[in-house]
């Protein structure tokens, strides 16, 4: 890919990245006068293999028709395949329960889902005037606006834990922060923007310790690591599906049952309901309790296609080559002069996000050079702007691994970032 | 190639030597930011009259945005409303142009070199965030202060 690749063969634990890219139609992309894609902006999107896209033509060419309705055979097909896809996201996230398994269109209804429920429950679970709620400083803007609406509508009090200046969770002050008036603590299993991975242990059981129910942020997580929801001990995770070679418009909420039974729905409409009369409704059971309207079928029916993609390769697998990548990229990065990295700085308990700020040279301008070069990073705030506040920066560049992420690329990152430091200079 | 069109040499020795960069007295004040990336500006525009005396501004942001906010002062100060009016005009409709319009020299001066920018379209608004900045400004300045001439 570039001239200097002499370190990349000492990298222990990559996959076989020249077979995986091969699955990867975009990556075979040429740019700018014959520059291969350099996709570095796997935190805010995947690409997705032919597998995935295979699968969504094979849906709308041979089996299309609205789920759970209707006799015929491509009802019952489109009914199979939509409801084996949640079979699929059960076991690979291991939930006891296939009905635990909700599908919405993406990570940020998933936690819309679950504060709207809270508003709206009866107790124990009511959110109200006299409740807090407790989040983290690095979250995503998903993970903070439903809570601050929530708050908003029910008078409750929103607190959060703030950062290290290493860009870790500062757990200090946990025993002030969650309170026996905590009614629901939400936080980020792994940061969009610091790379950072949270101690979930110690939050779920300070939270357990008070009664509160804890919400994961699965977003950076799900498309990286193994994702066990019964070790996790949370009673809901949200993920989505586009970050984990999945199309866009699939999101998952994994709720506990018990939970799902108890609490109230969210939208109202077909395929949410058991009975209806002109007065009023009974509801299907969870998860179908959720999915009012026609659901994202073929969207789901690619999701499946993704987590079978996936699990061939192996979670374990793919979160050993982020690692390796990751811990390479942090190493040469820091060669870099006047760069600074937004977060960890080891591959410590750090997923395969780095976010740098470069000299004065702004972000916007990093971004565009990097492109010219065929080179793909997110620039911005990373819809988690208060991190950015924290840290006293506008903005940061981002850099992001996935499975199909090559030493190379991380070397082409490199030869870019001295590209930009000499136009700028 | 195509990055020295944007990035061209007038614009990079505006974004390293801003001109009437710093706030100082203003008739009105706004800040406008530019949510998808974090840039912001803090604007003040002073009028004697329907004569625009001095723009002025604190900002953070990308060679673009900061670029253009000096060329702005530059274009606009010892100007009538009207006159600044008209060149803020033939700016937002170069930047409008995707990569077409060239743009009246007589008119944008040193803001034509940012008719390459108008083919970004993430760009684009990093361009005009100081002139939407301004217009703002000054419809407020005016507001407060109505012209008599």
């Amino acid at each position: 890919m570039t001239s200097s690749t002499h370190e990349s063969a000492v990298l222990s634990g990559l996959l076989d990245t020249d077979a995986i890219r091969k699955d990867f139609p975009v990556l075979q992309r040429l740019l700018h006068d014959g520059k291969p894609l350099v996709y570095l902006d796997n935190a805010a999107t995947s690409q997705k293999p032919r597998q995935v896209l295979d699968a969504l033509n094979a849906y709308y060419e041979r089996h299309n028709a609205n789920v759970h309705r209707g006799v015929h055979v491509l009802a019952e097909e489109a009914t199979a395949l939509y409801e084996g896809a949640r079979d699929k996201v059960a076991a690979f996230v291991n939930a006891p329960s296939r009905n635990e398994v909700v599908f919405t269109k993406n990570a940020s209804e998933s936690l819309n889902l679950v504060a709207n429920m809270l508003t709206w429950a009866d107790e124990p679970y009511r959110v109200d005037a006299e409740s807090e709620i407790v989040i983290t400083e690095m979250e995503h803007h998903s993970n903070i606006v439903p809570w601050q609406l929530l708050s908003q509508r029910t008078g409750a009090k929103l607190k959060w834990f703030g950062l290290t200046d290493e860009g870790r969770l500062d757990l200090s002050n946990i025993d002030e922060l969650i309170t026996e008036k905590t009614k629901v603590v939400s936080f980020t299993l792994v940061s969009n923007l610091l790379g950072t991975v949270n101690p979930v242990e110690a939050i779920v059981r300070k939270a357990q310790s008070v009664g509160a129910l804890v919400v994961i942020d699965a977003s950076q997580a799900a498309p990286h690591m193994v994702l066990d929801v019964q070790a996790l001990e949370a009673d809901f995770v949200a993920f989505t599906g586009h970050k984990m070679l999945a199309p866009t418009g699939i999101g998952v909420l994994w709720g506990r049952q018990e939970l799902l039974e108890d609490l109230p729905p969210f939208l109202g409409g077909g395929e949410m309901i058991e009975t209806v009369t002109m007065g009023s409704s009974t509801y299907a059971p969870a998860p179908h309790k959720f999915e009012a309207g026609t659901p994202p079928i073929a969207q789901a029916v690619g999701l499946g296609a993704a987590v079978d993609y996936l699990t061939g390769i192996g979670m374990e697998r793919i979160a050993a080559h982020e690692h390796a990548i990751t811990e390479y990229a942090l190493e040469r990065l820091l060669e870099v002069p006047d760069l600074r990295i937004i977060g960890p700085r080891t591959a410590v308990d750090r997923g395969a996000a780095i976010s740098f700020t470069l000299g004065d040279i702004h972000p916007h301008d990093v971004g565009q050079v990097l492109d010219e070069q065929g080179i793909a990073v997110r620039v911005g705030h990373h819809c988690a702007r208060p991190v950015c506040l924290r840290y006293g920066i506008p903005a940061t560049t981002r850099a992001s691994f996935y499975l199909y992420s090559t030493p190379g690329e991380v070397d082409a990152l490199v030869e870019g970032l001295h590209h930009v430091r000499n136009f700028f200079g | 190639m195509k990055l020295d069109s944007m990035y061209q040499d007038i614009i990079l020795d505006h974004y390293r030597n801003p001109h009437g960069k710093g706030l100082r007295d203003g008739d009105a004040e706004v800040h406008h930011v530019n949510p998808t990336c974090g840039d912001e500006i803090t604007l003040r525009v002073k009028l004697d009259g329907s004569t625009v005396v001095d723009v002025s501004y604190e900002s953070q942001g990308c060679s673009i945005s900061q670029a253009s906010a000096s060329v702005l002062n530059d274009l606009v100060v010892g100007k009538t409303v009207g006159e600044a009016q008209a060149v803020q005009e033939a700016f937002l409709e170069l930047m409008q142009s995707k990569g077409q319009g060239e743009g009246d020299e007589e008119v944008l001066e040193d803001a034509v070199a940012f008719a390459g920018v108008s083919k970004y379209p993430a760009r684009v608004k990093c361009a005009l965030l100081s002139w939407m900045a301004w217009k703002d400004a000054t419809a407020k300045a005016l507001a407060e202060h109505p012209a008599t001439d």
